[in-house]
């Protein structure tokens, strides 16, 4: 007690410039939040609200003969996305988005429970070795899968040299092509979130449910998947949302013959140079896409509790 | 009669990965309805012989029986045992209800018979109009009886349980203590109760199986246990002892005379197979011994010492008495009287005589 009512009364030493600055902010909560909260704020405003207005405004907006933008408001950007050609993009790349999805979480799902029960040294390596591809440029690794997939490509030719088939399967330029690349591409995204949520999970939990009678496949659904389900859902939205305005990937491995809305937003705006349209489409994709993710929030934490 | 013991270890045994010898050659009989305790300091392995008995770990070596038949590899889920955790281990997205009924949802058992049942098990431990909390809103010694309602309601055979008071703090501890014994002989289901709290176990118990290292020193009733101890482990570890080591001078009938430290004899239990000349270690419990003061009649038979120390505890007062150079010895004399009023009747650096009736004095071999 008397230390501290000594120190109160001494005169203050002079204090830097910097701490003066500190221990004024420090008395303001609301100078203290704004120095936290500021440049991430300033940043969002300058580089994500403002460019998202400028697209919103344009999406409002006609297209002149030029491709330049004409300030002559109209809804017909809107009302032209619901003609079936473009309906059907949007929902092959929704069907593209929950079938990478799914695969995710089925290949993500059982190697995340074992990284998460391997003993620690083997842990970080599992983790290192989901890590690994993020040091490669993601282009080089389509290419990569691009080589893998040709007709002349390894997996063709070595499939002709064992004799298995004599025709080479057509892998490139399909559906199947662009779900491969977007499985590989986002795998990572669903196993962190998934792996977070089991290495928290109680594996007495497990023993107490087998102990009751619970099979296997039981513990699993009654009890392990339910109490992961923040993992599930945060991989699976960390997944769905990139697969599903995706444009490298389908424009590389798709070659033109798998179009996603991404491939068509870039379309729009690059070579059909209609920045109306494509701002349009780019804000129906941002809806459908919120929406959904909200939905899903719902649907997942309830079942959670 | 040929009855069927519920559970039975034929020498089992367990080593893990690394090495370490869990349990060590263990056989048990425990017979149907009984209150059985596994006894040890941590690491005694009776943990590990809980849990194969569950099904969680199997023997390496040796058979466990349940009902008469061999479990072999016998999966968890297949037998016919429920297991009670130390932490519990209730499912944490369910409500009480959901917990409980747990078990019979999984038998697939009719759903109205599952509302019945589950309403009789929350009522057996006290916890009705708890059915929608769930775990988290629950204090301790709820959540201990939701995991005991949850695991009764399946009508098991035995019922394992592991430390299943350790969370509790000691006045509820007490008092679940008195609960869990009504409740084992209400329900007559054969209960298996590991703990390393020997007032635990003496409390709740009809027969306790002390463990040490991995093997069953002795096995019997609370009263067997306490007064009879087999040996130094049982001994220290059940209540207190006072250890003395001598050589077997005389046999009399019903008293064995050993001297101590080759010039105090002591009086001590005649068991069989006892030679003159043997060395013995005898140990006897510090409220056995009676304290007087020196003078006094009746001196014949008694140790003659000096009290070094004496520490008063609420109900009983200990004195640390020395006999000889290298020799001392706790004596434990219940408060009967006010010390206030009565004053001080021993106080350090008295001369005393100590005495014992010889059958209290165990002698253990060397």
């Amino acid at each position: 007690m008397a230390l501290a009512e000594g120190v109160e009364t001494q005169p203050q030493p002079p204090a830097s410039l910097a701490a003066r600055l500190t221990d004024w902010a420090r008395r303001r909560t609301g100078i203290k939040l704004s120095l936290v909260l500021g440049p991430g704020a300033f940043w969002l405003l300058v580089f994500f609200l403002i460019p998202l207005g400028v697209v919103l405004a344009y999406s409002f907006a006609s297209r002149g003969a030029y491709g330049q933008v004409i300030w002559r408001l109209t809804l017909e950007n809107y009302t032209r996305f619901f003609d079936w050609l473009y309906i059907r993009v949007f929902l092959v790349s929704v069907w593209i988005a929950l079938l990478t999805t799914v695969i995710c979480l089925v290949i993500g799902y059982p190697f995340a429970f074992v990284m998460a029960r391997v003993p620690r040294r083997w842990r970080n390596a599992l983790l290192v070795l989901v890590m690994v591809p993020f040091w490669t440029n993601f282009l080089v690794r389509t290419y990569a899968i691009m080589l893998l997939l040709r007709n002349e490509g390894l997996i063709n030719s070595a499939l002709r040299w064992l004799g298995v088939i004599e025709q080479p399967i057509t892998m490139l330029f399909t559906t199947f092509a662009v779900v491969l690349g977007l499985v590989y591409g986002y795998l990572p995204f669903m196993i962190l979130p998934l792996y977070a949520s089991i290495e928290k999970f109680d594996f007495t939990l497990v023993e107490a449910a087998q102990d009751l009678g619970a099979s296997t496949w039981q513990v699993f659904t009654r009890v392990l998947l339910p109490l992961t389900m923040p993992g599930v859902v945060a991989g699976s939205i960390l997944v769905f949302i990139p697969s599903v305005g995706a444009f490298v990937t389908p424009d590389l491995l798709g070659g033109g013959k798998v179009v996603m809305i991404g491939n068509l937003i870039q379309q729009q705006f690059l070579t059909v140079r209609h920045w109306p349209f494509g701002s349009a489409v780019s804000f129906v994709l941002m809806a459908v896409v919120l929406v959904s993710t909200m939905a899903y929030f719902r649907v997942g934490g309830e079942r959670r509790v | 009669m040929g009855r069927v013991a519920d559970v039975e270890l034929r020498n089992v045994s367990k080593v893990f990965d690394n090495a370490v010898v869990a349990v060590d050659g263990v056989s048990l009989e425990i017979e149907p309805g009984e209150f059985f305790s596994l006894l040890g300091p941590s690491g005694c392995g009776k943990t590990t012989t809980l849990r194969m008995i569950a099904g969680f770990e199997m023997p390496t070596s040796g058979e466990i029986y349940i009902e008469g038949r061999p479990m072999g590899e016998t999966p968890p889920f297949r037998r016919n045992v429920n297991t009670v955790f130390q932490n519990y281990a209730l499912f944490p997205h369910m409500t009480v209800a959901d917990n409980v009924a747990f078990g019979l949802r999984m038998k697939r058992v009719p759903r109205d018979e599952i509302t019945r049942r589950v309403r009789e098990a929350l009522q057996l431990v006290r916890l009705v109009g708890f059915e929608d909390r769930y775990p988290r809103q629950l204090s301790g010694g709820q959540q201990q009886r939701v995991a005991l309602a949850r695991a009764l309601i399946n009508r098991p055979r035995v019922l394992l349980l592991d430390e299943p008071l350790g969370a509790l703090d000691l006045k509820l501890r007490k008092e679940m203590q008195l609960e869990l014994k009504h409740l084992q002989m209400t329900v007559g289901i054969t209960f298996i109760y590991v703990t390393h709290d020997q007032e635990e176990a003496l409390t709740m118990s009809d027969r306790i199986a002390v463990m040490n290292a991995g093997r069953v020193l002795q096995v019997g009733t609370p009263l067997e246990i306490y007064e009879r101890p087999s040996n130094r482990f049982v001994a220290d570890f059940i209540g207190e002892s006072n250890f003395l080591d001598g050589r077997v001078v005389e046999l009399n009938g019903q008293r064995a005379t050993v001297l101590v430290d080759d010039r105090l004899p002591v009086p001590a239990r005649v068991q069989d197979g006892l030679a003159v000349g043997e060395q013995v270690t005898i140990a006897i419990r510090p409220e056995k011994i009676r304290l007087h003061p020196t003078g006094g009649e009746g001196a014949e038979g008694c140790v003659p010492g000096r009290v070094e120390e004496v520490v008063y505890i609420g109900t009983d007062t200990y004195y640390l008495v020395r006999l000889t150079d290298c020799c001392t010895i706790r004596v434990r004399v219940q408060n009967s009287q006010n010390r206030l009023d009565s004053g001080e009747m021993v106080g350090e650096g008295t001369e005393v005589l100590l005495s014992w009736l010889p059958e209290t004095a165990m002698v253990l071999k060397a």
